[in-house]
């Protein structure tokens, strides 16, 4: 269907005034924008190797994998992140945590081996949003190299060393607040939702009250 | 002490002897100059855009040009298979040297009055006493074109043959105002030898510079040789936008490098003919007139002459990070509607002058009323043209236009 003319409305150029048709009037004014540049010179560009450039706090970059307070990894292996990730490049393998080990008894699983491939994330950073414990958080580590790319899947030491290195830093502060482990381990003070995976009998998710109980 | 050097040689070599001597002194200092006005051509386009520019390679970046140099030298030289093998490697060749060529008439110092070959005094220009000096340098920079064309042709690749095109038709029409721009000079100093054009202002003081006479010749001069030497605002050949690489797309390491080198020796040679024909060459008042006899006045002379000729090299890489491109219809229309007629108007007014003597600092009037009238005539005519019809979309569809 052709446009009906009334519907088109022809943008014209202005018209120059006087000055302007001579030319040289905004050739020197350009000349006078650029010339003040070079003459009160402030750069805006750092030298970037040794200055490094100051990134705000909720930069996302390298991953870490937190500790809790007995210095564990702070992970309990819910597979929530790697559920959340649109790249799928969380790879979690959970282990039981040992039942007699007093060290453990706070726990029902911990990650075995918990891998990322770096190359594939897109640093959306739906993992940090989707961990219930505050484990898994981009921190603004940009400048990621490696020789090949078996080097670039992080595993679980990985990460960890990643939160020893930048937990001190001011731009990569430990986002947990709450509980041991984060907001989602106070499980006394917590509604816990029914188990949406089958679990084991003895699993405590299993036994808990939960909106989807009925008693 | 130079003569007694020359008179070792046998007779028939020694008109040769300081022509080669100025060759290869401007060679020299033309290529080490050209690699340093690469480096403060893209620390100065940084600080206007508030950047560092290149600071790695030496103090503040000092030896850039060296890397830069040994980079062209040592990269690969790609040939492309589908090229024109004689003609691709001939192109960079000619570039280089007819703007070479066209600096031999271009004095770079204070010429001596009464200069032979042989008598060892030093030339400061390559060919002294070429009368048509004007002339030559239009026509041997206009042949410059020549390599941009074989280039782009011989490259067999479509945005080097438009880019070339381009070039072709930019060269030809801008041809016309800067060869038209510097009559009136000729006219008024009543010879075409730069050397006599700049020796008519030195003797005539400050106040006879051609700049007081001829300042709209010199904007036309300066606009049309900036697009002669394909600078930006003028550079549509290159276009990077448009065109990848322009002409020398196909083109890499030290054969690009000399297409480069043609360039900036291009725009060095402007840069001394506008401080020549408009601003009196190596005069300068007090300190450098022509019968200053003082030690080291030669010296100084030189000196005045390659700062104003500096300056206008700064101002010309001012300009090309100010202004945006050109469209090409306007890039022609600047040409042949604004430039061409200012500049045979302004004959026309030197001529008038010369013809019924009157005083010459009538022409700075004259200037001025012709630099306003353009701006006048641009103001009222260039508007209807640019109008559309109120009905643009019926006149493409007929038929389905009448239907509504
Ligand atoms: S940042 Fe996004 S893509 Fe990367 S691991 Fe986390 S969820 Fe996956
Ligand atoms: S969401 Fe958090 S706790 Fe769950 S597997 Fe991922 S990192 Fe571990």
């Amino acid at each position: 269907m052709p446009i009906n003319p009334k519907d088109i409305e022809w943008v014209e150029e202005p018209a120059m005034n006087f000055w302007e048709s001579t030319y040289l009037p905004a050739v020197f004014d350009g000349l006078r924008t650029t010339g003040q540049h070079v003459a009160d010179f402030h750069p805006v560009t750092e030298f970037y190797p040794e200055q490094k450039p100051d990134l705000p706090s909720h930069y996302r970059g390298v991953h870490r994998l937190n500790r809790d307070d007995k210095g564990r990894v702070k992970c309990v292996a819910c597979m929530m992140c790697a559920t959340a990730c649109p790249a799928r490049c969380i790879d979690i393998v959970a282990q039981d945590a040992p039942k007699d080990d007093p060290h453990w008894a706070d726990r029902d699983k911990f990650p075995k081996s918990f891998v990322i491939d770096e190359l594939k994330c897109i640093y959306c950073g739906m993992c940090e949003e989707a961990c219930p414990v505050d484990s898994i958080e981009l921190t603004n580590i940009f400048d990621l190299t490696g020789m090949s790319r078996q080097e670039m899947m992080f595993d679980k030491e990985k990460l960890l060393s990643v939160f020893d290195q930048t937990k001190d830093s001011a731009h990569n502060p430990v986002r947990t607040h709450k509980g041991k482990l984060g907001h989602a381990s106070d499980f006394t003070n917590l509604h816990t939702l029914g188990p949406a995976t089958s679990v084991r009998a003895d699993d405590r998710s299993a036994k808990a009250n939960s909106a989807g109980v009925i008693e | 002490m130079l003569e007694q050097i020359i008179n070792w040689f046998p007779e028939w070599a020694r008109p040769f002897i300081m022509p080669m001597l100025t060759i290869a002194i401007v060679l020299q200092v033309n290529l080490g100059v050209c690699s340093y006005l690469i480096l403060l051509e893209r620390k100065l386009s940084a600080w206007m855009q508030d950047r560092i520019g290149p600071n790695r390679v030496g103090p503040w970046g000092l030896l850039q040009p060296v890397a830069d140099m040994l980079k062209l030298l040592l990269k690969e030289d790609v040939i492309p298979g589908h090229v024109n093998k004689f003609l691709y490697v001939l192109a960079p060749g000619i570039s280089v040297f007819t703007t070479m060529l066209a600096f031999a008439v271009v004095p770079f110092g204070p010429v001596p009055r009464n200069l032979s070959a042989t008598d060892g005094q030093f030339p400061y220009i390559i060919a002294p006493g070429v009368d048509l000096g004007l002339v030559f340098i239009f026509a041997v920079t206009s042949l410059a074109v020549y390599g941009i064309i074989l280039g782009g042709w011989a490259s067999n690749n479509k945005y080097s043959a438009l880019g070339a095109m381009r070039a072709s038709a930019q060269v030809v029409s801008y041809e016309i105002p800067l060869g038209m721009s510097v009559v009136g000079l000729a006219l008024l100093t009543g010879s075409m030898s730069i050397e006599k054009i700049l020796l008519h202002q030195a003797d005539a003081g400050i106040l006879g510079w051609n700049i007081w006479f001829q300042p709209l010749a010199c904007v036309i001069f300066f606009a049309a040789a900036m697009a002669e030497a394909q600078r930006l605002p003028f550079d549509l050949s290159e276009c990077e936008q448009e065109l990848v690489g322009g002409w020398h797309t196909e083109y890499s390491a030290m054969k690009w490098g000399l297409f480069f080198l043609g360039e900036y020796t291009h725009v060095i040679t402007i840069s001394f003919l506008t401080s020549i024909l408009f601003f009196g060459g190596w005069h300068f008042p007090w300190i450098a007139e022509p019968d200053s006899q003082y030690l080291g006045s030669t010296l100084v002379k030189v000196l005045v002459l390659l700062t104003k000729s500096f300056a206008f090299i700064i101002v010309i890489q001012m300009l090309r990070w100010t202004i945006p491109r050109f469209r090409f219809d306007q890039l022609m229309g600047l040409a042949w509607k604004v430039l061409i007629p200012l500049a045979t108007l302004n004959v026309v007014c030197v001529m008038i002058v010369k013809q019924f003597h009157l005083n010459e600092w009538w022409l700075l009037p004259m200037s001025a009323a012709l630099f306003l009238g353009a701006g006048l005539i641009g103001t009222q005519s260039s508007r209807p043209f640019a109008r559309r019809t109120s009905e643009p979309v019926a006149e493409a569809h007929g038929h389905h236009a009448h239907a509504h």
